[in-house]
């Protein structure tokens, strides 16, 4: 940490003076590859939907640590939501439910739960709002060390997994008769976004979180041909908004995530606009 | 995989001469498929009973009939996406790699997202190498690809978007993907609508030439009974069961083949006629 510290005390910036804004500066870093890397696949198999409901999971999941009086309900929650993905995923393969009204069912559900947990015996609701928010600014150490592992993991993970999925989101038949099983690799990605939802939830915000996902993989897709074009800009895209989010966030004050978000919705809309039929 | 290659190199060696001497029915010494009172159940509904075919490798095998016939199901079960009863052997020139043939599969049609990021080599290399196709696209595997693709002259092709393509490109596309490994059977669903006539007749003449080439086993679903007539060396009949199994021109001729088709054929025979 002392390196990086002192790597960033030779910018010339004012902001450059709080250790709160090294910190978050590193975990943003950190993490928004591991955002972009898994919003490509988010994308292409046409799971934002779902990856929205694996967030309310989690604030359920949050909401059921509290009460059990765990300290770092973090835990809890992210054991909730990998047993709530896997539930959606076992749901959508085994029923002919459309996948909307599935997830539709769940999320909703998770909701209500966790706000049901939250303000039981009359407390009020104050506390989660953290969850709601995001607060990448008190950000500890520890932390950036779990976020650090996460992106090592994601990395692997992608680079061992990643044929197989593709091969399923351009056609499921296809990847069976290629031997390549649909549901095993799906529960895998859905559970692995889980854990990278539910651990990153307090730092961007809950209501933000997806759009983190998606909007970075969106912006490149307007304008990729292949999956390397996509994955570099989407991991780009990701970086730059989440670097620039963060310090327009310090001077004009406004919560880091959110800032973040709207800034990958910006450029989003400027790729749409440039974005040309590569045919 | 360069075992089967070699047993179809020995296979391929034989004059076809040779091969259709006294191997009507017996495998006698080349490669082969054979079912065997195949049968299809879904749910509380037979699709299909007492299928028996015998597949020489270097044929093309026609599979005709009406709508619902059981003709994609018949690919479907062979291919194991569907419980079938009955088996399914193959038999290789050597008789030394028996049991389950490498099947090559080319659907109906293939539904996707036209918008998606994935060109013809992000398919390719997915489907055949275990190097991240995110990461980087070293030398070699694009030179398999290409030379996979120049299989059905579809090599200017590979850095095409898949959204992008027509649907005779994205047909040769899957064709080529099928035949890559060269698989001991090939199996191709030929899609309804989506690619005109001219388009079917190349499509035709590619596997014609490939099943010269590489000595393959293929089972074709077609609805074009006039390309049947031109390119395929046996037809097959289905109706839940089949119907008739033989050469176009006995096939067509046939009791069951009029019963079935007998509107549709008129145009075709016509045309045949005009042509001989």
């Amino acid at each position: 940490m002392d390196i990086w510290y002192s790597i960033i005390d030779m910018l010339p910036f004012e902001w450059t003076g709080h250790t709160f804004m090294k910190n978050a500066l590193l975990a943003i870093i950190l993490i928004s590859p591991v955002f972009g890397i898994l919003g490509t696949m988010v994308v292409n198999n046409r799971m934002a939907f779902f990856s929205d409901a694996l967030g309310h999971g989690a604030f359920t999941g949050v909401a059921i640590g509290s009460i059990m009086g765990l300290v770092q309900p973090l835990w809890s929650a992210v054991i909730f939501s990998v047993v709530f993905s896997i539930g959606i995923a076992v749901i959508k393969y085994r029923s002919r439910m459309a996948s909307d009204t599935v997830i539709g069912v769940f999320s909703s559900t998770a909701v209500a739960l966790g706000i049901f947990i939250q303000t039981s015996g009359g407390k009020s609701f104050g506390k989660a709002m953290t969850y709601l928010i995001g607060d990448i600014l008190s950000i500890l150490p520890s932390e950036i060390l779990l976020a650090f592992l996460l992106l090592i993991f994601i990395t692997v993970l992608w680079i061992v997994i990643f044929n197989k999925l593709m091969v399923v989101s351009v056609n499921p038949s296809l990847a069976g008769s290629r031997g390549i099983h649909t549901f095993w690799n799906e529960l895998i990605f859905s559970m692995v976004i889980a854990v990278v939802v539910t651990v990153s939830m307090s730092w961007i915000g809950l209501m933000v979180i997806n759009s983190f996902l998606v909007l970075p993989a969106a912006a490149a897709r307007n304008i990729a041909k292949n999956q390397r074009q996509y994955h570099l800009l989407t991991i780009v895209i990701s970086v730059v908004s989440g670097i620039s989010g963060l310090i327009a966030s310090y001077y004009i004050e406004t919560a880091s995530g959110a800032t973040i978000v709207l800034i990958a919705a910006v450029i989003f809309f400027a790729t749409f606009v440039y974005r040309k039929r590569f045919d | 995989m360069k075992n089967e290659n070699m047993f179809h190199n020995d296979c391929a060696n034989k004059s076809p001469h040779q091969k259709d001497k006294g191997c009507k029915d017996a495998c006698c010494g080349f490669c082969c498929t054979k079912l065997k009172n195949f049968g299809v159940v879904i749910g509380k509904t037979e699709i299909l009973r007492d299928v028996n075919l015998h597949i020489h490798c270097g044929e093309l095998t026609a599979i005709i009939g009406p709508n619902g016939a059981g003709k994609s199901t018949l690919l479907k079960a062979m291919l194991g996406d569907l419980k079938a009863t009955g088996e399914l052997k193959y038999i290789d020139a050597k008789g030394r790699r028996n049991g389950k043939p490498l099947i090559g599969y080319v659907p109906q049609y293939l539904n996707f997202d036209v918008g998606s990021p994935t060109s013809v080599l992000d398919l390719f290399m997915a489907c055949r190498f275990k190097f991240p196709v995110w990461l980087h696209a070293p030398k070699r595997i694009i030179r398999h690809v290409e030379e996979a693709l120049s299989r059905v002259k579809a090599d200017q092709l590979i850095n095409r978007r898949l959204g992008a393509l027509s649907g005779g490109e994205l047909q040769r596309v899957l064709l080529a993907l099928a035949l890559d490994p060269i698989p001991d059977l090939l199996l191709l669903d030929e899609p309804v609508s989506g690619i005109d006539h001219n388009g079917l007749a190349i499509f035709y003449e590619t596997v014609s030439q490939l099943r010269k080439n590489y000595d393959l086993s293929i089972i074709l679903i077609s609805h074009d009974l006039d390309l049947v007539y031109k390119y395929a060396d046996r037809v097959v009949l289905l109706k839940k069961t089949v119907l008739e199994n033989g050469k176009p021109q006995d096939v067509f001729q046939s009791e069951n083949f009029k019963e079935v088709f007998s509107l549709k054929w008129k145009d075709a025979d016509a045309q045949g006629r005009e042509e001989q």
